[in-house]
């Protein structure tokens, strides 16, 4: 049973960790407009952040956005690792979900066959 | 959309992108015989031009491109299932949205899963606090964000994965136990 007092000890946990947390890791956005949800936006969002806490990676932030016009393609997910080009993977499935973390976000190697648009920093 | 609370979960981002600091989401599986859902915001709010247009997907203008294709979508389902959805709104002060779904009509969308949806909105605006009322008769749950910022202090920070998984496990046992099936799985 959870219940609010688990909070407690949950606190002095997240005391411990909370220098861990940076915010300057990779960041992971996700196309939460009426279209990206209608496509399956949410569920793509929970499989990322279930394999963000299975995987302890702490640095990395997920956000999301409006529509940016590429309804056809969604769910949109972007992946841009400091410094690297923001790049921009179209239908993705939950399914993908590891593929994309594993191969991109944690060995920065670009999963080529899912890639839609590729933005240079600079 | 599948389910109602993906619809939830889009009128939620409506909320965000109109700048709230809070959202009140009401789930009431049963007022005199309606699925009610209400999304409620203290953000920038609608003009009343506005509030006549939004159902309207085509009117939609760049200027209004926040509001989008959300609510004609909802308004659609409502009616399909032999309800509507009432807006009220006023510039500066907020929006509130209710939609009405007849309970029983053989059209209305499942809630689906509404841990799923609140745990998406909260680690994708953790700045919003958001107050979540669900009541199926006789039972309901209340959650405040509110209450666990209170708890954990300066280390509530929604889109930590110990923090969201927390809240994804509490609301999954909330809901089971408002739905009556605490004692399956």
């Amino acid at each position: 049973m959870k219940s609010l007092a688990d909070l407690h000890a949950l606190r002095e946990k997240l005391k411990k960790d909370i220098k861990l947390r940076k915010n300057e890791g990779t960041v992971i956005i996700v196309g939460m407009g009426t279209c990206g949800i209608a496509a399956g936006a949410r569920e793509v969002m929970a499989a990322i952040l279930d394999e963000l806490a299975v995987r302890n990676l702490n640095d990395v932030q997920v956000r999301q956005t409006g529509c940016i016009g590429m309804c056809e393609q969604e769910v949109l997910v972007d992946v841009v690792r400091p410094g690297e080009p923001r790049i921009t993977y179209g239908k993705v499935t939950p399914a993908d979900v590891k593929k994309i973390i594993a191969e991109h976000v944690v060995n920065g190697r670009i999963v080529e066959d899912m890639v839609v648009g590729k933005l240079s920093q600079d | 959309m599948r389910e109602l609370s993906l619809h939830i979960l889009d009128l939620a981002q409506n909320c965000v992108a109109a700048a709230a600091k809070n959202i009140h989401l009401t789930v009431n599986e049963d007022e005199q015989g309606f699925f009610v859902i209400t999304v409620a915001d203290d953000g920038r709010g609608m003009s009343e031009e506005l509030v006549r247009q939004v159902r309207d997907p085509f009117v939609t203008s760049r200027k209004t491109r926040k509001v989008g294709m959300g609510i004609p979508f909802m308004d659609m389902v409502a009616q399909q299932c032999g309800g509507h959805v009432d807006i009220k709104s006023s510039l500066g002060q907020g929006t509130e949205i209710k939609a009405y779904f007849e309970k029983d009509n053989i059209d209305r969308p499942p809630l689906g899963d509404l841990a799923s949806s609140i745990k998406v909105l909260l680690v994708g605006a953790p700045e919003i606090d958001v107050v979540l009322d669900y009541i199926r008769p006789p039972r309901s749950l209340h959650f405040a964000t509110k209450e666990v910022r209170e708890i954990l202090g300066p280390t509530a920070d929604f889109t930590n994965p110990a923090v969201y998984q927390w809240v994804e496990e509490y609301l999954r046992q909330e809901i089971a136990r408002v739905q009556g099936k605490e004692d399956v799985g």
